[in-house]
């Protein structure tokens, strides 16, 4: 069992250190993690919860926006994108973050290509978090279910 | 998404306010609502959450509500920040107001919010860090 619990544990720090190294998350998901205790254990994936219902509303706000062809309200996809960047940055998804300050320029530029391709990437992107984090996640429950202690993964 | 991970989890460290705070949190976004209502228990205080800025002026007209801290959200539907924070200011609310902007705001954006009657701005995302200290500095002002 002591095994399995160390190979668990080592997957699960190899894994973290991954994400962060691809990109994927940043230093404000290192904050949430210090905010979760045994008082609060679901804390993150309470707040990452939230975060994907954030994305999936603002994401489909922005298509219906976007294909109103030749009529595009350009502010209010704007807006969208604001609101994005804003839930993003405050979990620490780094890659949806960066690709919103994209999304914001090509708003303000009213360019629609440039709207419509940010559109996929970002659709795209939070979806591929969204399996990293729960593959994450299942990799937490694994250990306690062992018995062993999810380790403190120094970044 | 959500786990069953209970237990094995350090208790966090425990730095608190030099006064226990009651606090209003002023935010139309459910995630950030979560996350400062979350530090502000971590710092030792106690929180209420308001959805938008025309809660948070009811709250205080209908409830004679009082708070030592409001952590206002620029961005809201019904009632923004700015004009939340000028209509408290009218209504003599002497709560300490720290506006939560995004780094994206301009300046002249920041300083109208500012004008408005805050005791302070702050940049998302909000952390203990960055919240800690300046709540204990504007108790000792």
């Amino acid at each position: 069992m002591d095994t399995l619990i160390a190979q668990l544990q080592k997957q699960f720090r190899d894994y973290t250190i991954s994400l962060y190294h691809q990109g994927f998350l940043d230093d404000q998901f290192t904050e949430l993690k210090k905010m979760q205790d045994e008082f609060s254990p679901d804390f993150v994936a309470e707040l990452v919860t939230l975060f994907f219902e954030d994305c999936e509303k603002l994401i489909s706000n922005m298509a219906r926006a976007l294909d109103q062809t030749g009529n595009v309200d350009f502010k209010l996809v704007g807006s969208s994108v604001h609101q994005l960047k804003g839930s993003s940055s405050s979990v620490g998804a780094k890659r949806v973050k960066g690709l919103c300050v994209v999304f914001k320029e090509c708003c303000d530029s009213q360019n629609y290509e440039g709207c419509v391709r940010c559109l996929q990437q970002v659709d795209v992107e939070y979806k591929s978090l969204k399996a990293k984090l729960q593959d994450l996640f299942n990799l937490e429950q694994q250990i306690v279910q062992a018995g062993g202690r999810i380790p403190q993964v120094d970044i | 998404m959500a786990t069953k991970s209970k237990g094995n989890m350090e208790k966090t460290e425990s730095i608190e306010t030099k006064k226990k705070l009651n606090v209003l949190i002023v935010d139309d976004d459910p995630l950030n609502l979560k996350l400062h209502e979350r530090i502000i228990k971590m710092i030792g205080g106690i929180s209420q959450t308001a959805k938008n800025g025309e809660e948070a002026v009811i709250l205080h007209r209908d409830g004679g509500a009082s708070f030592d801290l409001i952590l206002m959200d620029k961005e809201m539907p019904e009632r923004d920040g700015v004009s939340t924070t000028k209509k408290l200011r009218e209504m003599k609310v002497k709560s300490m107001i720290v506006g939560v902007t995004s780094l994206a705001d301009q300046e002249e954006e920041r300083r109208a919010f500012m004008e408005a009657g805050l005791n302070h701005c702050l940049a998302k995302p909000l952390t203990k860090a960055k919240i800690l200290p300046l709540i204990n500095h504007l108790i000792d002002a």
